[in-house]
Parts: C-alpha cells; structure tokens; sequence
C-alpha cells in the first residue's frame, strides 16, 4: 500500500460523480451481454423468429440511448479524474 | 427530360451544395463564428462517416443473404459509444494533449515516436482503405446504372467507369480544396465536418424515407410488415453465435481503428465533452439507420424479381413502383454516404502519407533539411494534396482492375479486420506501461501477416494471388497452414476464422515482444503520459538547447508553420520568459511546446527528428525519470512532499545561519563604533587636558599665551559639544524620534538660506545656480532640508580643490520628485571611497579640516525621514550629490517609528552602515 491513498470519504458530488462513472463502465459490459441473449433463445420450430429478435434488439437499443444519455448527462470527461489519481471506491 | 438527365443535374446541385456548404463553414470559422459549427450534434453527425454506401446499400444486401446478422456491424461502435468512458475518453483525451494527427501518429508516438512504426501502420491502413474506396466508387456506379437500367431514352451508359472516374476526379478536387486548407492537421476541418454531417443528415433521411415507403407504401403498415418478415427466407434467427459475437466484436474495434473514424473522432474532436452528447446520440443514429433494413430487405426479396442485387434494394425498390423523386432522394443518399466516407478517408490516409512516409523521406534526402533553404510548409501540403490524389486513384485503380464485380461486396469486413489489427497497439498503448515499441511491431506484423494470408488474398478468388493447390494443402504442403483452417480450424467462417487468428497471434505476439523487450527511455517516457494522461497532462520533456539554436528553430518553424504563426508563438514564449523580442531562451519547455505544435503539421515523429537536428540529442531529465521509475502517483507524491519538507529545513536552517551571522556582524559594528566614538571624544579631550594642565601648572604665562590656551581649550570644547550634538541629532534621526515640522515653501528660498548659512559669501566659493528652475513649491521639514543642502554645499566649501571653486546647483522636476543636483569641480570622490562616504566617522584621508564625519550620515538619515533620498552621482566634473525629494511631503511619521522599533530595523540603529 503507498503511504496516502487520498481522502477516504469525498463530498457527495465528487461521489455521486464517482458512481456514475462506475455506471458508465458497467453499461456496455451489460449491453454486451444482453446483446447476446437471442442466441440462446428457442422458437417454436428450432430458431427463433427474426421480428421477434429484431424488436427485442431495437428495444433494447432504445433502453441503451436512454440509458447512455441520462449516465452522460451528469458526467464530465475530465474533472472526476483529476486531482486524484486513483479511482478509488470513496 | 428523362429521370437519369434529372438525376445527373439533381447530382450536380448537391455537390455545389456540398461546396457551397463546406466554404459557408470554413468562412465562418474564419471570421470566428464556429459557436454552431462546434456544437456537439455536429461532432456527432461527423461520427456517421461509419456508415458508408457499404451501409446504407449494403446492410439491405447483408440482411436479404443472412437476416438480422447485419446488425452486429451497428452493435459493435453501439457499444464502444456507450462504453466511451472506458476508452474513447481516454483516446480522445491523449489525442488532444499529443497534438495527435492520425491512428499512425498516436501509434508511433505512444512508442517512443518510431517512424517505422507509423510507417507500418500507414502502410496497412492504406491497404485496408483502398479497396474500401473502391467500394464505395463501385456503388455510386451500380446506383447510376440502376437507373440507366429503367431509362429507356437514356443513352446506356457503355462505359461505366467513367462514372467512377469523374466521381473520384471531384471527390479529389473537394477534399484538396476544404480538406489541406490549413497544414496543422490538428486544427479543424470546418468546411469538411459541416459538409459530412450535412450528408448524415441526407443519408439518413433518405434511407428513414425509403423505410417509411416500404413499410407503409409496399407493405401495410407494422403488423403486416411483420407478418411478410415472417413469410420471407429471412424469417429465421439463425446467426452462428461465432459469427454474432464476433462481428460485433469486429466491427466494435473497426469503429475505433479505423482511420477516417479516428480522424473525425479524435483528430477533429474539439472538446472532449462532446463525447458525452456522442455517447447516445451516435448510437441513436444507428438504431435509425438500421431501423428499416429489415423490413426493406424481406421487402425487396418478396416483390423483386429473382436475381436483383439485394444491395440495390434501397434504390430499385422506389424505381420499381415509379416513384422518381424518392429514388432520387435515396440516391443522394447513398451517394452521400460514398463521398463523405472518401473524402474523410483521403484526409486521414493523406496526412499519415504525408508526415510518415513523404516527410521522412524528403527530410532525409534533402540533407540537414530543416535548416535548408526553401518552404518545409509547401513541401508538406504539397505532399498531402499528391497523396489525397493519390490515395483516390489507387481506390480507382482497385476498382478498375477488380472490374466492380461482386468480389468487392465482401471487402467491407475484410478492411474491418485489416484495420482491427491496431487495436492491441492502440489499446495496450493506452492502458499498459509496460507496452513496448518491439512488441507492437511484433504484434502488428504477426497480425497483418495472418490477415493478408488468410483472407486479404484469398479475397480475389481461388488462383487469383494464391494457387489453388494453398486452398487446398495449405503453403508449402503443410495442412496446418491452409488460409480457411490455419492449424486445422476448419469449421469456422472465414472471416470469424481470421479474426481470431489475426487478433491472438497478434495480441500475443504483441503481450510476448513486450514483455522479453527493454522501453528506450522516450518509449518510457511516452507510455508514462499515455497512460497516465488524466494525471499529468504535460508531455515528456527531453531538450536542452543553447540561445543560438533558437534562431535556427524559428527559422525552420517558420517554414513550417507560415511566418506569422511562428513568430507569434516564439514572441509569445519570450514574453512569458520575460526576454524581448522574438527569440525565447530554448529551454526545455518552450522546445516541448514548440514540438508539440509542429507535430501537428507533420507529425510527432518528424517534428521530434527536425527539432532533434537543431537541437542535438534529447535529454531526459530527472523528474522525468521518476515519472517513470515509480509506479504509482503517489510514491511520486510522496517523494514530492519529502523533498518539500526537507527543503524547508533547509530553509529554516539558512535563516538562521543569517541571523547569527547579522549578530555576530552587528556585534562587531558596535564595538568598531564605540572605539570610533571614543577615538572622537579623546583627541579633543587629550588637548583640553593638555592646555589646562598647562595653565594650572606653569605659573609664568603671559597673558598672550594663556588666552590663546584658554581660547585653544573653547575651541576644543566647542568641537566636542558639536560632535556630541551631531550623535545625539543622528541617534534621534535613526530612532525615529525626530519630530517632522512639515511646512510649505519655495525651494529658492530654502536654498538661499542654506547658501547664507553655509557661509559662502565669505569664501571663494562660487555658486552657480539656475534660480528660475528652482522656482518648486515644497511640502516638507524645510528646516531639515536646509540642514542637508548647508552640509552639502559646506563640504563643498571644506573640500573642493578646483580653482577657483564653483558649485552648480541644478533642480529638475520628475513626476512627482524634486531633484536637486549639487555639484563642484573638484577632484570629486574616489570610486573606492564612494560607497562609504554616508558612514559615520568617514572622512577622505586625514584631512585637516574639522568635522567628525557625520555629516553626511546625517543627510542621508534626514532624506529617509522626508521620504526622499540623497546619493552620490558618479561621473561628474567633481564630487555630485544628488538629493531628491517628494513634492508631497514626509511619510507620516509613525510609521517611521513603528518601523525603527521593529527587529528588522534595530540593525540600522546602532549599526555604522
């Protein structure tokens, strides 16, 4: 362990800006694994049908801006980061 | 008029439009007002550059053969946009702090500014890309043909490619005219990113309108749409997961690797913030444009006759029910997509072309280059409009030979993985330090090898580039080596099948060749930055220069950057130095500085090589050392905050050697001055003693001889009364008890005064002075003033030996400083005794005149209670005294007080000097 790590509690925005970036990571790892949903899905006779696939992916793809859109909003590009080097949990 | 002489004469307009739009931009920015032009929406709208006529004609064609697997090509940048936190941010980040000005840029720079590197890179990236354009060229061709096709009165077309051909001789002309406006790559396309986002905004209208025609036009509306999805040969989800994963994959790291989406997203980004608005605005875009592909597909395959090109589905299906105008509409559109993604690529490959190919070379075979004579700036744009030429016509080229045939409609993913094998570099580069120069060449070799082999030359056809005997038996006879099934793998999709041969060997040669390597310290440097770029943002430092390179390398930046921008940037680095004129000290900020700009025209490397040949070697200085040395920030940091500690011990620990030693100083003064004083009182007491001793003694004076003893003893007396006032007046002055009698008068008259006083009409002084002058109104303790001017013009009256002896009083006014010169034509005062003649008890050599030496203590002790000052002016006819004085008056006099009192000044209490 390096002798200072940082403040260990952050004033709840620098928090709250902490959390979303978290957000913003996790995001595409969930997508990525939503993505890949209809491949294990079954149809009636073996595959399952395309409308049916393609509406859960433009939904889904709906639900992904949406989501991407609120995360974003509130999250600044550089100012969680600076200052402090680690991205420490808080 | 037939529908193909409208088509030509609506193509016409749009590109005046394209023009005309492009120069409203760049006009615009020229006069400054880029407000909208930066807006977000537009970084976003230049991001669709993505989306090429391989998209917006081919998504429908991928979607008729495989169904919903065309998706995965959207999924992919879907997920890197809203995954930017994770590295867009970064990218783009390092991208602005580097200066970068292409994928090989960043490449070659985060690797310790290897040209070879970057040359690598281009190379590749000029590969992949060119058969792209081809691409692209083909179907601008095909849609024209379309329409030839059901123009009856339309002269046929005989040779198609002569469409391709004027299209790439303008597409050239624009992208020369609003694409090297300005050498720095790194400042803004204005002309260009307006004109691509206006086509997004075209492609994707036209393609939205396509859609709404053939869902509510064609078919009936959404439920029957559905159900014809459902009777179509597309109504399966049958994607191979393999196939599903990996083009998502796939087309996830095209979307960052490839260069014209690195241009426009990290090259032309303005403000990192405008990721945030990209993040879901850009995937939104994508869901639109990939919204009604399906439906156009099923579409097209139920109502098309058997044998049309799916990949035309978007135009021919308007066609085929007459609507004109909308197939117009979805022309542009298509022709949109084609040109925005041509002009973008030719920028991108050009500038890494230019600064990592023909800038090197030229460099090298034009000798010590950067000092030669002749415009380094013309050279470099020159270069970039041959290569943007260039890079068009080899697209041609490929189109020409490869006879626009269906082969080209596979090549889209083949540019993707082409261009996929940066991504271990790039990403390896970014987030590990321990990424070496070696291992990313070994990486991108292994990769591109596997690439080329395995499905780049296999792509022109069995027995085309290589034997069909490879195909079947694998090179030189080895099974293991057959391009569809390298070490046996037979039962992967080809393109699944390279993407994840190329991308192991490639990554692990890359992992492999960094880890058995050793960083160069500049490699070390770079990574250091890379990496750590949130932390510290400065670069790497490295050269040391002499003042007389600077000339040189304004000579050079100048030849560069155009002379204005050079010496505005060199004059402004002197001012913030704080040297005049143009040329800054070359320290090793400023040449950092001066690098960074520079890479911005040519490139890091080069820009590194020509400083580097001006300067001399790089140097690496200690901090930078550390920067790399320690692992973390905070070791660094704490290390900091350790040598800060220690340097303020040392401080302290000089502060107090200071102070013992202004005591042991001030404890010699005072006893010099107590012998001084002593020496004073006992010479005049020696010969009062003396005398009256005399007179006490011997009885048989005469009266004669007593009174002149008795007058010698007055004398005396009086001599040491004056000197004992003279201490006590000094004693008051340096403790700051004197009372300051402010009153308002003439300087004349004081001077007058000073003059009678000093006795001078009854001596051979004459005193020349200029009365009209001194006609200045003064606010002080004239008193006290007429003390210093009696004490200097007597001193003159004492000690000037000019014959006969005149002193010149001259005054002068300076803002709001009375300055009153007096000055003899004596020998003056030698420079030796110049220093101490405001000393107490200093008196030039043993003068038989009488005085003690603390006249001019005095004045001086006087002029700093009246706020004003009293000096010796050297290089005059004789000795010169200059006094001045503010014509507002003393200070308040407290102040004075307060400060005698204070610790600082006690050392001038008692203090002889």
């Amino acid at each position: 362990m390096s002798p200072e790590r940082g403040p260990v509690f952050l004033a709840r925005r620098t928090y709250r800006q902490r959390r979303l970036a978290d957000a913003a990571r996790m995001l595409p790892i969930a997508a990525g694994v939503l993505m890949i949903l209809p491949l294990l899905w079954q149809g009636p006779d073996g595959d399952p049908g395309t409308a049916m696939v393609m509406i859960y992916i433009f939904a889904l793809w709906i639900v992904l801006v949406g989501l991407s859109a609120l995360v974003s909003r509130h999250l600044r590009a550089r100012e969680p980061d600076k200052g402090n080097p680690n991205h420490g949990d808080g | 008029m037939s529908t193909l002489n409208v088509l030509v004469l609506v193509c016409i307009c749009y590109v005046a439009l394209l023009f005309a739009v492009a120069f409203g931009a760049d006009r615009a920015a020229a006069r400054g007002r880029v407000g909208w032009l930066r807006s977000p929406i537009v970084y976003t709208l230049s991001l669709s550059i993505y989306c090429t006529a391989w998209t917006f004609y081919g998504a429908v064609g991928f979607a008729a053969r495989s169904g919903l697997e065309f998706v995965t090509i959207y999924l992919g940048p879907t997920l890197v946009m809203i995954g930017w936190w994770w590295t867009l941010r970064r990218l783009v980040v390092v991208g602005r702090t580097q200066r970068i000005t292409s994928i090989a840029d960043l490449i070659s720079s985060r690797y310790g500014k290897s040209n070879l590197l970057a040359v690598f890179v281009t190379v590749l990236a000029v590969i992949g890309t060119t058969p792209y354009i081809a691409l692209q060229l083909q179907s601008v061709t095909l849609s024209f043909a379309a329409f030839a096709e059901t123009d009856p009165e339309a002269i046929h077309l005989s040779d198609m490619q002569s469409t391709a051909l004027w299209v790439a001789v303008g597409l050239t002309v624009f992208t020369v005219l609003f694409g090297t406006r300005n050498l720095d790559a790194n400042e803004r396309h204005h002309g260009v990113v307006m004109a691509i986002a206006m086509e997004a905004v075209v492609k994707l209208f036209a393609l939205l309108a396509v859609g709404v025609f053939v869902v509510w036009g064609l078919a009936g509306g959404m439920g029957d749409m559905l159900d014809r999805i459902e009777a179509s040969g597309i109504s399966r989800f049958d994607v191979p997961g393999s196939r599903w994963v990996g083009l998502t994959l796939l087309s996830a790291a095209a979307f960052i690797c490839l260069p014209r989406m690195f241009q426009v997203m990290v090259v032309e980004n303005e403000d990192e913030e405008h990721l945030r608005t990209a993040s879901w605005a850009f995937p939104a875009y994508l869901m639109l444009m990939s919204l009604f592909v399906i439906p156009i597909a099923a579409v097209g395959l139920q109502m098309m006759p058997e044998g049309a090109n799916p990949d035309l589905f978007v135009l021919t299906l308007p066609l085929m029910d007459g609507r004109d105008g909308l197939a117009i509409l979805s022309f542009l559109g298509g022709f949109s997509s084609a040109t925005s993604m041509v002009i973008v690529a030719s920028i991108a490959l050009s500038t890494m072309v230019s600064n990592h190919v023909v800038m090197p070379i030229w460099l090298r075979y034009s000798g010590n280059a950067a000092m030669m004579s002749g415009d380094v700036r013309k050279v470099a744009i020159t270069a970039r409009r041959l290569s943007i030429a260039g890079v068009v016509f080899l697209g041609y080229l490929y189109f020409h030979l490869s006879g626009g045939g269906t082969a080209l409609a596979a090549i889209g993913l083949i540019a993707f993985v082409g261009v996929a094998q940066f991504l271990p570099a790039l990403m390896g580069g970014l987030f590990w330090r321990g990424a070496t120069r070696s291992g990313a060449l070994a990486g991108l070799g292994a990769g591109a090898l596997v690439w080329l082999y395995c499905l780049f030359l296999p792509s022109f056809g069995p027995s085309a580039v290589l034997p069909q005997a490879v195909f079947e038996h694998g090179l030189w006879g080895i099974g293991w080596l057959r391009p569809y099934a390298l070490f046996g793998t037979e039962r992967l999709d080809p393109v699944i099948h390279a993407v994840m041969w190329s991308m192991l060997l490639n990554t692990g040669c890359f992992i492999l060749g960094s880890l058995l390597s050793f960083p160069k310290p500049l490699e070390r440097l770079q990574g250091a930055q890379f990496v750590n770029v949130f932390e510290h943002s400065g670069t790497p430092g490295g050269w040391t220069g002499n003042m007389a390179q600077s000339e040189d390398l304004l000579v050079m930046s100048q030849r560069i950057m155009g002379a204005h921008e050079a010496q505005t940037l060199f004059a402004d680095a002197a001012r913030r130095q704080g040297v005049a004129g143009y040329l800054p000290e070359p320290s090793p900020d400023f040449l950092q500085e001066l690098e960074r700009v520079l890479s911005g025209s040519v490139g890091a490397a080069t820009a590194h090589a020509m400083i580097g040949q001006i300067v001399g070697g790089a140097t690496v200085s200690v901090e930078d050392l550390m920067a790399v040395a320690d692992e973390t920030a905070q070791i660094m940091e704490y290390s900091t905050r350790l040598e800060a500690q220690s340097q303020e011990l040392a401080r302290t620990a000089r502060q107090l050697r200071q102070a013992n030693e202004k005591l042991t100083q001030l404890s010699v003064q005072k006893d010099a001055f107590l012998s001084q004083i002593s020496h004073e009182l006992r010479t005049p007491m020696t010969s009062i003693r003396a005398f009256s001793e005399i007179l006490r003694d011997t009885g048989d004076l005469t009266p004669e001889e007593q009174g002149k003893y008795a007058s010698i003893i007055h004398d005396e007396t009086v001599r040491l009364t004056r000197l004992l006032d003279d201490l006590l007046d000094l004693s008051v002055l340096e403790n700051g008890q004197v009372e300051i009698n402010v009153q308002t008068g003439q300087l004349v008259d004081v001077l007058d005064r000073a003059e009678r006083a000093a006795g001078v009409k009854d001596s051979t002084l004459q005193v020349d002075r200029d009365r009209a002058s001194e006609a200045v109104t003064l606010t002080s303790d004239l008193d006290r003033l007429a003390q210093v001017f009696i004490n200097l013009i007597a001193n003159a009256r004492k000690y000037c030996d000019g014959t006969p002896p005149v002193m010149t009083i001259r005054t002068s006014l300076h803002d709001d400083v009375v300055v009153v010169d007096f000055t003899d034509n004596g020998s003056g005062i030698p420079p030796d005794k110049q220093a101490v003649i405001f000393e107490k008890f200093s008196r030039l050599g043993q003068s038989s005149a009488a005085g003690a030496g603390l006249g001019l203590a005095i004045c001086r002790e006087i002029m700093e209670r009246l706020g004003g000052s009293v000096s010796y002016l050297p290089g005059q006819t004789g000795a010169a005294f200059r006094v001045s004085l503010p014509l507002s008056g003393p200070p308040a006099a407290p102040k004075a007080k307060e400060e005698a009192a204070s610790p600082e000044e006690a050392e001038s209490v008692d203090a002889p000097g």
